[in-house]
């Protein structure tokens, strides 16, 4: 009888498998692609077709020559908002990450703050928003913290719900092992709470830019909200969508680093 | 309505072999609920004792007990005539899980280190056995597999790194709550196999609950047969099968009787 049941199999002549997933994930990417292609194509013909006067819609083609065209302007813009988001996503996540911490040990601090932390959420942020710039004037500040505003609550959640998912039996071996609070928290609690964690930043990584972009709408004369009223009021149809395409880029750029620091953290 | 006969199963002739763990008169209640009503025993070193019972006799209760998870009620139980909590700090013995209980972002190798890890910092002495972690897993056949994370690997696999890191502080007793229940039946008879091998190999004590009367005799040279409703020792019957034990024995007309016998013994209880 051999204790060892289980070598893991040498590689087996798998080529030809190996081109079907290549192929099959080619082809995931494809078709999202080409269905994308075909309606701004569709959105092109039609506006040409019907003569759409461009401050209403603007044709594919009118988005793309301004994008080219004012690159220097909206990459001026592009990076104050960018600034903001990040700099929001820090301050929101960390506070949101220590103030759960301070939830799970101290069921009394939970009792005491979240009620208090419901209440700032249910507040729109477009309305709370006039209220920060007031307070920290039209600087760099205010739409630092309005970013953070609206990424704070769901780390928070997801955070607090992490840290309390830990198996009852990880705890009873914790217990057995002898193992402190610290150790409990360092290598248990703490790392099982990191899927929880990445879902809440996933979803903050895209908010935190819509705050920075409110922030501006209320008050700033660069960054891409502040771009967006302008253009607006200028009827100049072409530019504002060309900023929030750059808008929604930031978004995507932030989204897609947070989902890659993802996959080479949460390995399980 | 099982017998309420109480049977106080004091061991008749003390053995020469020192004693692993002893309860005396245990109780455990939770709440008004009297899950073990005053068992009394005294688990010799070196051996291997299986734990069977009807469900809610307190078998699981029982080993929580000795290990320092519940507390008793009333009574006294000791681990080499330490208390529990003594004996649970000194790293005395280990506990295996029904669900393995790895940790999953850890690797195989990083879960069997992982009691090592707990307290060194704070400089709390730490027994290391003769095996390095590396060769634990060796021993539980599971080398070649280090760097695998728990879900890379089988159920089977997994109760093994179990194994491997309850036995990585050298523990002198070793407590397994249906370790193998969740497994499928082929699965079960060849961790059973390993499991005698690893005890012939390391002489550490083992209290094993099961509740699959043949896992029960297969392993056991003591089979405790418990009750419930209170749950109560209600038999410990001596398993005289000779050793190594084989898959092969338990076509024995003597693993038979055996088998026969606790199974009647269980309807009563």
């Amino acid at each position: 009888m051999t204790a060892v049941d289980n070598i893991p199999t040498a590689e087996e002549p798998i080529g030809s498998e190996r081109m079907e997933a290549r192929r099959t994930r080619s082809v995931a990417i494809a078709i999202p692609v080409m269905t994308a292609a075909a309606l701004i194509a569709l959105w092109q013909i039609g506006v040409k077709l019907f003569d759409v006067p461009t401050y209403i819609a603007p044709a594919p083609s009118d988005i793309a020559y301004t994008l080219v065209d004012k690159f220097p302007i909206l990459l001026m813009n592009f990076w104050p908002t960018f600034y903001e988001s990040v700099l929001g996503f820090f301050v929101g996540n960390i506070a949101a990450i220590l103030i759960a911490v301070a939830f799970v040990h101290s069921r009394m601090v939970e009792r005491a703050f979240f009620p208090i932390a419901v209440f700032i959420n249910t507040i729109p942020i477009l309305a709370i928003a006039p209220i920060l710039v007031l307070i920290f004037g039209p600087g760099l500040t205010a739409k630092v913290v309005i970013a953070a505003l609206i990424c704070f609550f769901p780390t928070l959640v997801n955070m607090v719900r992490g840290l309390q998912a830990v198996s009852p039996q990880a705890l009873e071996l914790a217990r057995i092992l002898s193992a402190s609070k610290a150790e409990i928290f360092w290598k248990i609690r703490l790392p099982s709470s990191l899927p929880f964690l990445f879902s809440a930043l996933k979803i903050a990584a895209t908010t935190c830019v819509i705050g920075a972009i409110v922030g501006e709408w209320v008050g700033a004369d660069v960054g891409l909200g502040a771009l967006i009223i302008d253009a607006t009021f200028n009827f100049n149809s072409p530019l504002l969508y060309a900023t929030v395409f750059m808008s929604s880029g930031l978004s995507v750029v932030l989204f897609a680093t947070v989902s890659t620091i993802e996959r080479l953290v949460v390995r399980w | 309505m099982s017998g309420t006969a109480k049977i106080s199963a004091a061991p008749t002739s003390l053995p020469a072999g020192a004693i692993a763990a002893s309860l005396r008169n245990a109780c455990v209640k939770f709440g008004s609920f009297t899950a073990i009503d005053g068992i009394s025993i005294d688990i010799e070193e070196g051996q291997f004792y299986t734990i069977l019972g009807p469900s809610g006799c307190g078998k699981s209760t029982m080993l929580r007990l000795v290990s320092d998870l519940i507390p008793a009620a009333s009574g006294d139980v000791t681990i080499f005539g330490k208390s529990t909590e003594e004996a649970r700090l000194a790293r005395e013995f280990a506990f295996v899980f029904q669900d393995a209980t790895l940790l999953p972002w850890r690797s195989a190798l990083k879960n069997v280190e992982l009691p090592l890890e707990i307290g060194r910092r704070r400089g709390v002495p730490i027994p290391v056995g003769d095996k390095t972690p590396r060769e634990l897993l060796d021993l539980v056949g599971l080398s070649g597999r280090e760097d695998a994370l728990p879900h890379e690997l089988s159920g089977g696999m997994r109760q093994r790194v179990a194994i491997a890191r309850a036995l990585v502080c050298h523990p002198k007793l070793l407590l397994m709550d249906e370790p193998f229940g969740a497994l499928d039946e082929m699965t079960r008879d060849h961790l059973n196999l390993q499991l005698l091998r690893i005890w012939k190999e390391t002489g550490v004590t083992i209290l094993f609950v099961t509740h699959s009367i043949p896992e029960a005799v297969f392993l056991g040279q003591k089979v405790l047969m418990l009750q419930a409703h209170p749950g109560r020792l209600r038999e410990v019957v001596d398993i005289d099968l000779p050793s190594p034990r084989t898959i092969e024995q338990r076509d024995t007309p003597e693993f038979t009787r055996y088998s026969a016998y606790l199974r009647k013994l269980l309807e009563t209880c």
